[in-house]
């Protein structure tokens, strides 16, 4: 039987100081013109936490609005006010500064990561009011430390330091003298990549109600590598989270694809569920510093908030069928070859037109389809247009050229078939996996029958091939358990005694 | 554009002269073909790239640009690019690359 989705978590953590000391895009240009008027201004268009919740984009993310909603508010959206501007929503919350740092220092194993004594009196008691934080985790909170301490290591030590409100409030230290896979910089990249995978986490649990016994497996299919010099992308992220949050029974591994790499992780899901060896894998993933502010200096020349503040987490659980959850249609697969080739002509063929073609399905016939979902209030003023409708577009071309649609109807294609884009530039976050949850909600309500998550990655970034990849999956309703061809264990008690009455009958015949 | 490809079109035309290079172009949006000509023409205009500065007037197109297209296989062209076209705002492109062109290109 097909595996299903159970549910799903989404959230979002607010890293404004984090923008300036951490997002490349800002570092490069410290290191290249230090005094330039971009950085100047940087400070002057970071948003406040209030202006985040306030922003329809991460509202959507969280759950407290539909895609189909944010799509009726005309773009650009930063300079609306959302109608719901809560912290948490129904596949998880936004997390501000403070907490997220005190979260990293949570996530800390290894004496790594320290926060200045004050900053950890005031912060502890909301980490103590989390609603989902368990008695472990709030005793790993450890004492803070003086602030000489903290610039002893910033300013001699080569420690990364923690900003917040544009203070020092702690420090991440480097683990070795020498590697520099073990850094003071690639630690806390880890850190805050394990740290939004373990809120992703958190929240999943909470959204499907699971037993945390019942968890046997965990993907992550973030970006980031840890390991030292002997294995720089050794692993393993997917357990260190799972330790956090006490799944206990859990095992896991990190799978790495660049942006494909959700939808790589969740199509392998499906198939250890759907073969029997696993009842229940969560892929999830943490969100990446460097991308904090990427397209920042577009944003300052069009006098915009700088809108890449926001670090992003997810968590799906792939569970046996239930008979009642979406199922993934683990035969209906599409992928990117190694001979496909890279016109995206080729590669729209081979992850959308391929697995239809191969069930005898047009491309209308799928409800609606999730590739790449950027917001594009961030990447159209930064000349990168509207990615998702680039998408749908591409889509709806190729569904002419195949004779399955009208030229004319390419334009309504994006409406009907498609989302609006609703998810931060964190590279593998937006890539498909943000419908998930949504997707699965419209298709349990009754509103859509089916739905294609597709993922691609730029492997070329990587210098080791030029290739493009791709892979994508359907999700469906549920057929229901009763469709599947099983046999009961009473019918298979049947059929033997059946086939011994059988054999005896022919004994008894042999012997007269 | 990306840091990396600034150098490696700074190196081949170092290494064969920038009369001889042509940089061809496919993103889907005019702006974004408009950015990366600047850069090959008048220079990285994010200040970022080892292009920062550095005129090298390249010649530049767009695969979607007709002249390009009159160079390509007709049954090649509708194969890589068919599709393409069709989403592309080929006017407004052509238009980008033309003033681009027109404003710094040295060969």
């Amino acid at each position: 039987m097909n595996s299903v989705i159970k549910g799903a978590g989404y959230i979002l953590a607010f890293t404004p100081d984090m923008v300036m000391q951490n997002g490349t895009t800002q570092t490069t240009e410290k290191i290249v013109n230090p005094d330039s008027e971009y950085l100047k201004k940087v400070p002057e268009h970071l948003r406040s936490y209030e202006e985040v919740l306030a922003y329809m984009p991460n509202q959507t993310y969280i759950g407290n609005m539909t895609p189909d909603e944010l799509a009726t508010y005309e773009q650009p959206w930063y300079d609306k006010k959302a109608p719901v501007c809560d912290r948490y929503g129904k596949y998880g919350e936004i997390m501000p500064q403070d907490e997220f740092l005190m979260l990293m220092q949570i996530c800390d194993v290894f004496d790594l990561c320290h926060l200045e004594k004050s900053f950890v009196a005031a912060v502890k008691p909301k980490a103590e009011a989390h609603p989902l934080y368990t008695e472990d985790m709030i005793a790993k909170i450890k004492d803070g430390v003086e602030l000489s301490e903290i610039e002893h290591f910033v300013n001699d030590e080569h420690a990364e330091p923690l900003y917040h409100e544009g203070k020092l409030v702690g420090y991440v230290k480097r683990a070795h003298d020498v590697d520099t896979n073990l850094s003071a910089h690639v630690i806390h990249e880890n850190l805050v990549s394990k740290a939004s995978c373990v809120l992703s986490l958190l929240h999943l649990i909470k959204a499907t109600g699971i037993n945390k016994d019942e968890v046997d497996y965990v993907i992550d299919c973030a970006e980031e590598a840890c390991g030292d010099m002997n294995q720089r992308g050794g692993g393993n992220f997917a357990k260190a989270a799972a330790e956090v949050v006490g799944l206990t029974s859990a095992s896991g591994s990190d799978v790495r694809a660049f942006c494909a790499a959700p939808t790589h992780a969740m199509i392998e899901a499906a198939a250890l569920v759907k073969s029997g060896t696993y009842k229940n894998v969560v892929v999830c993933a943490g969100g990446c510093t460097a991308k904090l502010g990427m397209n920042g200096k577009d944003h300052v020349k069009k006098d915009m908030p700088i809108l890449e503040d926001m670090i992003g987490g997810f968590a799906v659980l792939v569970s046996e069928n239930d008979g009642v959850s979406p199922e993934i249609a683990s035969d209906m697969c599409g992928r990117h070859t190694v001979g496909t080739g890279s016109s995206p002509q080729a590669v729209i063929t081979s992850l959308v037109a391929t697995p239809l073609d191969n069930h005898g399905l047009k491309i209308p016939d799928i409800d609606k389809y999730s590739p790449e979902m950027q917001n594009p209030d961030i990447t159209k003023p930064a000349g990168a247009g509207d990615v998702p409708l680039a998408n749908y577009k591409m889509i709806a071309a190729l569904a002419v050229k195949r004779g399955e649609l009208q030229k004319a109807d390419i334009a309504n294609f994006a409406t009907e078939h498609g989302l609006v884009g609703w998810a931060p530039t964190q590279g593998h976050i937006p890539s498909g996996v943000p419908a998930v949850g949504p997707l699965c909600d419209m298709i349990k309500e009754g509103k859509i029958n089916n739905a294609m998550i597709i993922g691609k990655g730029s492997l070329f970034l990587g210098r080791m091939t030029n290739l493009f990849d791709g892979v994508s999956f359907i999700i469906q309703k549920n057929s229901g358990k009763a469709e599947e061809s099983s046999v009961s264990e009473e019918q298979i008690k049947s059929l033997i005694a059946k086939a011994m009455k059988d054999f005896a009958s022919t004994l008894i015949a042999d012997a007269e | 554009m990306d840091l990396e490809n600034q150098k490696r079109v700074k190196d081949f035309a170092d290494q064969y002269g920038p009369e001889n290079i042509v940089v061809m172009l496919g993103a889907a949006e005019s702006e974004a073909s408009g950015l990366a000509a600047e850069t090959v023409t008048a220079g990285d205009p994010t200040f970022a790239g080892p292009l920062t500065n550095v005129q090298l007037g390249l010649k530049v197109y767009h695969i979607c640009e007709p002249e390009i297209k009159a160079e390509v296989n007709a049954d090649v062209y509708d194969e890589q690019v068919g599709m393409m076209e069709m989403v592309m705002d080929i006017d407004s492109i052509c238009e980008e690359m033309n003033n681009i062109r027109s404003e710094y290109c040295k060969y």
